[in-house]
């Protein structure tokens, strides 16, 4: 499949710290694809290259064809960003933010444009009031729908369900998915592991500086660490039955949830495989 | 190319709208930038008026371009102050990463400043008018005046958005801008050079708010404004050049 972001052997230091190593990996059209990486790893430093904020020290990384190092213009025009902080002016309404952002990417028939977001992201009551009023999932809200304005090719999504409560969380899921069926590439980055597998077709997992593991959920599945499960029962007596019919095979149960691997489990296995001499990537 | 300044237009315009509404957003600070120096000038006026050498002037004809000046330097710092939470804030990163002509974010907050600085200017002048202000100059006197203090505020706003983008934090921004602040009571605006010590007196009549208080005042009173014209002139364009200059390669500058 034809890949939309290339990204080859990147690196990046902050002084003497490095960030990226060598960070290699392809993004097929129109997919979505999550950096998966515990606090620091350098998710956010990647973004900030690909949507040309930052220059990287060594490495080649390409947007639609186009290379972020010498042809920003063209990536910008091609790309959103929805950074790990949200960009809205607190002080001006919601309409007024979509407004600024509307008219600096030309986009025509505006008002009619605005409503239809408004509308879409659930915001239309909120929509005259300041932003400093709104919650933080609305704030989210406001600042995806803002990034989507431009109907960019390809969107960066910087840990874009931190912060939010359950309920708006799984509507983020939902929006992600969405996007990936309206043909926009989405990539997205993560803490969690059962955000990327539940949402993305491809992972790439980031640890000190280099892309340790890459594929997709089933993949990766094949290759990560045992997991258990959590089972919630309508009632007790569901539970009793359920519990019985383990024990009458031979199997104990002491209590039932849903447990994914930590990352840090999983990188212990990643880096167990790799030192076996079985890279994977 | 005609596009690509077509859009530098555009882009700039739209930002200035941002600017502006943000501003207005917060009227305290366009207040409190007015009634300062309105009040500082009747201060002024009412402590030193009877006793401030100022030889045949009315007083306050005498202080008016200082207390401008003055009102200028302190409202710019939300200038400072609004650049800096741009750039220390998630939206410049929206901006950066969307494909708008570079200096456009700048061109809408100085332009902002220049509007503000316009209406409280004209407030204070319409109140110098109240207390007692007369004024000489003609028409031909009034341009000049409006342009040399035009220069004047883009000067200093330029030198505004510098601090702004070269400041950690707000209070970092307007902590730059201070200097700016005291230059006008260490200069021709409210006494003589010549009343003053050697010292402070040499820096008075160098630093660039003394051409620019006598030129405007010189104007304002219907006298020729000599050199001090062309010195005030020299001033404001090099500063609000340089300054800008320096802003736009601070602000293009990726990490
Ligand atoms: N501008 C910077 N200057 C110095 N260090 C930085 C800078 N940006 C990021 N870092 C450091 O680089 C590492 C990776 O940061 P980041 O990419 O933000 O990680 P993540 O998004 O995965 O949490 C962190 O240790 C962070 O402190
Ligand atoms: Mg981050």
């Amino acid at each position: 499949m034809e890949s939309i972001v290339s990204v080859s052997n990147l690196q990046k230091s902050f002084k003497s710290l490095k960030v990226l190593k060598d960070v290699s990996f392809d993004i097929p059209k129109g997919s979505i694809f999550a950096l998966l990486g515990s606090n620091g790893a350098g998710k956010t430093t990647v973004v900030r290259i690909l949507s040309t904020l930052l220059s990287p020290d060594g490495g080649t990384a390409t947007v639609c064809g186009y290379d972020v190092e010498r042809e920003g213009d063209a990536v910008r025009a091609a790309i959103s960003l929805t950074g790990q902080f949200a960009a809205v002016d607190e002080v001006l309404t919601g309409r007024e933010n979509l407004q600024i952002i509307g008219e600096l990417g030309r986009i025509p028939n505006l008002k009619n444009k605005i409503h239809e977001w408004l509308v879409t992201f659930d915001l239309e009551e909120a929509a005259d009031r300041p932003v400093s009023t709104y919650s933080g999932g609305m704030r989210r809200k406001l600042d995806i729908a803002m990034s989507l304005m431009g109907s960019p090719e390809v969107i960066f999504l910087d840990e874009p369900t931190s912060g939010l409560d359950p309920q708006n969380r799984l509507a983020m899921w939902e929006l992600v998915k969405n996007l990936a069926r309206d043909g926009t590439t989405v990539f997205l980055t993560t803490q969690y592991l059962e955000e990327a597998e539940s949402l993305a077709d491809n992972i790439a997992i980031l640890h000190e500086g280099r892309i340790i593991a890459y594929g997709t959920p089933g993949n990766l599945k094949a290759i990560l660490p045992q997991r258990g499960a959590h089972l919630n029962f309508a009632s007790d007596a569901d539970a009793e039955k359920a519990m019985k019919i383990l024990r009458e095979n031979g199997i104990t149960v002491a209590g039932l949830s849903q447990e994914m691997p930590t990352l840090e489990e999983v990188f212990l296995t990643l880096i167990g495989e790799k030192q076996d001499g079985e890279p994977n990537g | 190319m005609a596009k690509q300044i077509s859009d530098f237009f555009y882009d700039s315009k739209v930002m200035f709208k941002r600017c502006m509404k943000i501003a207005l957003r917060n009227p305290e600070a366009l207040v409190q930038a007015t009634i300062t120096p309105i009040f500082l000038m009747l201060m002024f006026g009412a402590v030193f008026g009877n006793i401030a050498d100022v030889g045949a002037y009315n007083y306050v004809d005498y202080i008016l371009p200082g207390i401008i000046l003055q009102a200028v330097a302190q409202a710019t710092q939300y200038t400072a102050i609004n650049v800096n939470a741009d750039m220390t804030k998630g939206i410049i990163d929206r901006f950066r990463s969307m494909p708008l002509a570079k200096s456009a974010l700048l061109i809408g907050h100085a332009g902002a400043s220049v509007v503000r600085n316009v209406m409280t200017t004209v407030v204070i002048i319409g109140t110098a008018f109240i207390v007692g202000f007369r004024p000489q100059a003609g028409f031909v006197d009034w341009l000049v005046i409006i342009g040399v203090l035009l220069l004047s505020v883009t000067a200093i706003t330029c030198f505004a958005v510098f601090c702004g983008l070269r400041a950690k934090s707000p209070e970092g921004a307007s902590g730059l801008m201070f200097p700016l602040f005291i230059l006008p009571f260490i200069s021709s605006g409210f006494a003589p050079t010549e009343t003053m010590h050697t010292a402070i007196r040499w820096f008075a009549e160098y630093q660039p708010m003394t051409p620019i208080i006598n030129a405007v005042r010189a104007l304002m009173l219907g006298h020729p404004p000599g050199n001090d014209l062309w010195i005030a002139l020299a001033w404001t364009s090099a500063t609000a050049i340089l300054a800008f200059a320096f802003a736009v390669r601070r602000f293009k500058r990726k990490m």
